[in-house]
């Protein structure tokens, strides 16, 4: 009954992903004639200067923002059982368009921001609600159409990115868009290193962070805490359930593909508007598939996200060292897959453990397995019924059961 | 993998154990004790099996039935006591060991892939091979040779999504006889069953014991389970308080043993009908995508403090008719409306105009306006099993006080509500917290009849709410309805239990093929007639 197992419960299966993650590569790395000791050395290393340790440390809190932004958009449609695929075509579409946006206009300080931030949610949740209206009309599934959406969304991007939105010179060697005027920039939060007496690093730290923050709490609210959340919740368990209770299925997979979509669009905004100011041919791809491992790490749960976010950007940043050691960068692509697919089979184990105990008369306050965690729980092969069910029905569920 | 052979366990006849003079127990339990963290779940059970019999097991839900077959199937090991089958010690590890000793165990819930013809299904897992291939025309032979000798009536290449729940389970049976069993357990095999697929059922029963095969039969339908069986275990509270001759003892007798307590009978007292609708159905018309009718033009009323009861063979319309009264489902044609008003007498006043046309409403605003709703399988309608008992009480009342605080969920209320639930309904689990699988069935619907009748709803749609329940769990659900009548909410009563249903109706009508074909009044009809009327064998001329 104590919080502390209740947390001690729920930390299970990620620790237990990445310790076998951990010792699934320094096997791999092994095998490859590489000491993995002295490669964890090289990741752990933030630099020996006060000044070089705040800088990864910037460098990894800001990698970790818009991974965090991924990986809850991911955990919100996963809740419901919905795998949302697309999230990276979302926030590249969303973040080229508000980059345009942005740059074509000009308005005072945060009305400037905060247009640039509305232009990309709204893009975000309307390429998301091409999903979900695909889904619930013609009964499309939405890892189909996310996963084919993704490649038109890249592909109209480069044709915005070259056509109607180049701003970059003829001849230019990267191409982009026209750079956002100041008042549509993000300052740092570098204050905040003099202000607690650490040495202010060359890099700033981007000023998304508290948005990132208050959406974080957002949607945790939204979810734990609300009627909304409830009916997505009980929409991920048990679809046929929540539809006697009078959540309306279709509903639900709009409103969860829109509120997806608009967070998604939300993740390239951190590098947009605090560094590069215009989206270029190589801005920062793969966030969106990188959100789903993080939202799997973390549960579907927003701390558990955060962490999950700041764990594959420690891991990113090490890349550049271990490469200046001369050790394969690839170790870091590795450890990070092998931590994924360790977390799906985690997720599975503590799934099963929680219910056995609760089947047995233990019944421990065990976390609920969250839909689409990973796990094959009864959500995650279920998908809310998108027409409404013939005759036999029935028949077939009493058979499934 | 074979199960090892204990101590003793020489030649048959003289082996430890075995009844004087004669063949050794088909099944002998000893002392059986199997412990969970904090539950003993079996004590001291003993169980005598003998050769070519059908053995009942019977006790209320959570007595214990399923933890004990569980360890006859090698799903888990006692902590203390032993298994004999045929006088020789077995230990089981899992239940390839039990299956290698005969032992077969058909589920309640059938294990069998839609898409797969019958052959397929019963193969599956240990399939003939010839030269790496599925051998269809050795397993073909097998099975027709199977199903010719125990009369079960199968053809390999059927699909099994083309059918009927009998035959199914009739597959399953297969499926065990396929891989050798000679012993073979069935786990509430009549709960999904109508009445005619028990009798056929019973049949197959009778023929595998006649071909010498042992069979063990859980149950808690204490009149099915005298008439087919040779000798009854009951168990109560995790052990067995004794063995009963199905021809000598009565049901009371044995629902007395199982419950140790007096048998609850269903008879509602004095009528408590009042004049005012609380739903009218007019000319209500289900249609399935190719045009058949599922629900015919059903017109019928419910009025506060009534219960009408529905009677029908499964699958003549009445889930439909039940999601069409819930918003789940379509209407071809047809309104439904509801009085939404308050609760009590003030209504008088009112007259009919009060009734609202519900019928392009939402399942949420249904709710809203007042209709409860029991759903028939409460693991797919019903109960969210990975989620705490509180969520489980807020389902379908999401949107309502105690469960939300306008737009929020308010935890702490809904909480303290389900708790007020456990104790007024007599939910026996830990706490609010505990997820819902952990309970036992009759627990999760009482949960389920708690947060229905908590929201005092106008009308009630009860589907089976006492399936799958026991004698003690049934008797709460029925006096709950009672007592709901008598303050003046409408129920719809659907069941199989047709003493259920006329011992609770006030007005009773019988659905056959989507059409309703009788009204009868439950005080001047007996089972048989009730029966009759049901499969179209008696037409309304005549009735009530």
């Amino acid at each position: 009954m104590s919080a502390l197992r209740r947390i001690g419960v729920s930390l299970f299966a990620p620790v237990l992903a990445v310790v076998v993650a951990l010792v699934i590569s320094s096997l791999v790395m092994a095998a490859l004639q590489v000491n993995p000791f002295a490669v964890y050395e090289v990741m752990l290393d933030f630099g020996d200067s006060p000044s070089q340790q705040v800088t990864a440390l910037v460098v990894v809190l800001n990698r970790a923002i818009p991974l965090f932004l991924a990986g809850l958009a991911v955990a919100i449609a996963f809740r419901m059982g919905l795998f949302n695929i697309g999230v990276e075509g979302q926030y590249r579409l969303a973040t080229i368009i508000a980059a345009a946006v942005g740059a074509a206009v000009a308005l005072p300080g945060w009305l400037h921001i905060l247009l640039i931030i509305v232009v990309a949610m709204s893009v975000g949740a309307i390429w998301a609600a091409i999903v979900a209206v695909l889904k619930v009309t013609r009964g499309v599934s939405e890892v189909i159409s996310s996963i084919m959406l993704n490649f038109i969304a890249l592909g109209l991007a480069s044709y915005l990115l070259t056509g109607p939105f180049r701003g970059s010179e003829e001849g230019a060697s990267i191409i982009a868009t026209a750079e956002i005027p100041a008042s549509g920039q993000l300052g740092g939060l570098n204050s905040i290193f003099s202000a607690i007496g650490l040495a202010s690093p060359p890099r700033q730290l981007y000023g998304f962070l508290p948005i990132a923050i208050v959406v974080g709490v957002v949607i945790a609210v939204l979810l734990n805490r609300t009627r909304f959340g409830f009916d997505l919740k009980a929409s991920g368990l048990s679809p046929s359930a929540a539809t006697a209770s009078g959540v309306d299925a279709r509903g639900m997979v709009i409103k969860t593909m829109l509120l997806s979509g608009a967070v998604a669009g939300l993740i390239g905004l951190p590098d947009l508007l605090g560094q590069t100011h215009r989206y270029t041919t190589d801005f920062t791809a793969g966030l969106g598939f990188l959100g789903i491992a993080v939202a799997l790490l973390g549960r579907n749960k927003p701390v558990g996200i955060a962490f999950g976010a700041l764990l594959f950007a420690f891991l990113d940043r090490s890349l550049v060292p271990l490469q200046i050691a001369d050790y394969p960068a690839s170790v870091v692509t590795i450890i990070q897959g092998t931590i994924v697919l360790a977390v799906v089979v985690a997720n599975e184990l503590a799934r099963r453990i929680a219910r056995r105990s609760a089947e047995r008369g233990g019944a421990a306050p065990a976390p609920a397995p969250v839909a689409g965690d990973g796990g094959t729980g009864p959500a995650s092969q279920a998908a809310p019924p998108t027409t409404p069910p013939s005759g036999g029905t029935d028949q077939r569920q009493g058979a499934q059961a | 993998m074979a199960a090892t052979a204990g101590t003793g366990a020489s030649g048959a006849g003289s082996v430890e154990g075995a009844p004087a003079g004669t063949a050794p127990y088909a099944v002998e339990l000893r002392g059986i004790t199997k412990r969970f963290p904090g539950v003993v779940a079996n004590k001291d059970i003993e169980l005598r099996v003998r050769r070519g019999e059908v053995h009942a097991i019977v006790g209320e839900n959570g007595a214990g039935k399923s933890t004990l077959m569980k360890t006859l199937y090698g799903m888990h090991r006692p902590d203390e006591g032993s298994i004999l089958v045929d006088g020789r010690e077995v230990h089981f590890k899992s239940p390839a060991d039990a299956i290698e000793a005969g032992i077969g165990m058909v589920h309640q819930h059938f294990m069998l892939a839609d898409n797969f013809t019958v052959l397929e299904n019963i193969v599956l897992g240990s399939e003939p091979t010839k030269g790496g291939r599925l051998d269809r025309a050795e397993a073909r032979r097998r099975i027709r040779d199977i199903s010719a000798r125990y009369a079960l009536d199968l053809d390999p290449d059927d699909l099994v999504e083309d059918l009927g729940v009998g035959a199914r389970q009739r597959v399953e049976i297969a499926k065990v006889l396929y891989r050798g069993a000679t012993i073979l357990i069935l786990d509430e095999p009549t709960a999904v069953l109508v009445p005619h697929e028990v009798d056929e059922l019973f049949g197959n029963l009778r023929q595998l014991t006649a071909e010498g095969l042992t069979v063990i039969f859980i149950s808690h339908k204490l009149d099915e389970v005298r008439r087919v069986c040779d000798a009854i275990t009951v168990i109560r509270r995790g052990t067995t308080v004794g063995e009963a001759d199905p021809r000598t003892t009565t049901v009371r007798q044995l629902a007395e043993m199982m419950v140790g307590a007096e048998l609850p009978s269903p008879e509602t007292r004095t009528s408590t009908v009042r004049d005012e609708p609380v739903l009218v159905l007019e000319d209500l018309t289900v249609l399935t995508p190719e045009g058949r009718a599922l629900v015919d033009h059903v017109a019928l009323t419910v009025r506060a403090g009534e219960v009408v009861g529905l009677a029908g063979v499964e699958g003549n319309g009445q889930a439909e008719l039940v999601d069409a009264i819930m918003g789940l489902r379509p209407l071809a044609s047809g309104t439904v409306r509801l009085d939404g008003g308050v609760t009590g007498d003030g209504s008088a006043d009112r007259g009919g105009p009060a009734l609202e046309d519900i019928t392009a409403w939402s399942t949420r605003a249904r709710r809203e306006a007042g209709l409860g709703f029991i759903p028939e399988d409460r693991h797919r309608q019903g109960m969210l099993l990975d989620a705490p008992l509180w969520e489980n009480r807020i389902l379908g009342h999401q949107t309502r006080p105690p469960a939300a605080k306008g737009l929020f969920i308010d935890r702490r209320a809904a909480r303290t509500d389900t708790e007020r639930i456990m104790r007024e309904y007599d939910v026996r689990a830990p706490g609010p917290d505990t997820l819902a699988v952990a309970l036992s069935g009759g627990n999760q619907q009482k949960l389920i009849v708690g947060r229905e009748m908590s929201s005092n709803p106008r009308l009630l749609i009860a589907a089976h709410p006492t399936r799958g329940v026991d004698i003690g769990a049934q008797a709460a659900i029925w006096e709950l309805l009672k007592d709901a009548r008598a303050e003046g909410m409408g129920i719809l009563l659907i069941s199989a239990d047709l003493d259920e249903l006329i011992g609770l109706s006030d007005t009773l009508k019988v659905m056959l093929r989507g059409r309703l074909v009788a009204t009868l009044d439950p005080a001047g009809v007996t089972p048989e007639e009730l029966g009759g009327y049901m499969t179209g064998a008696r037409t309304a001329e005549g009735a009530a």
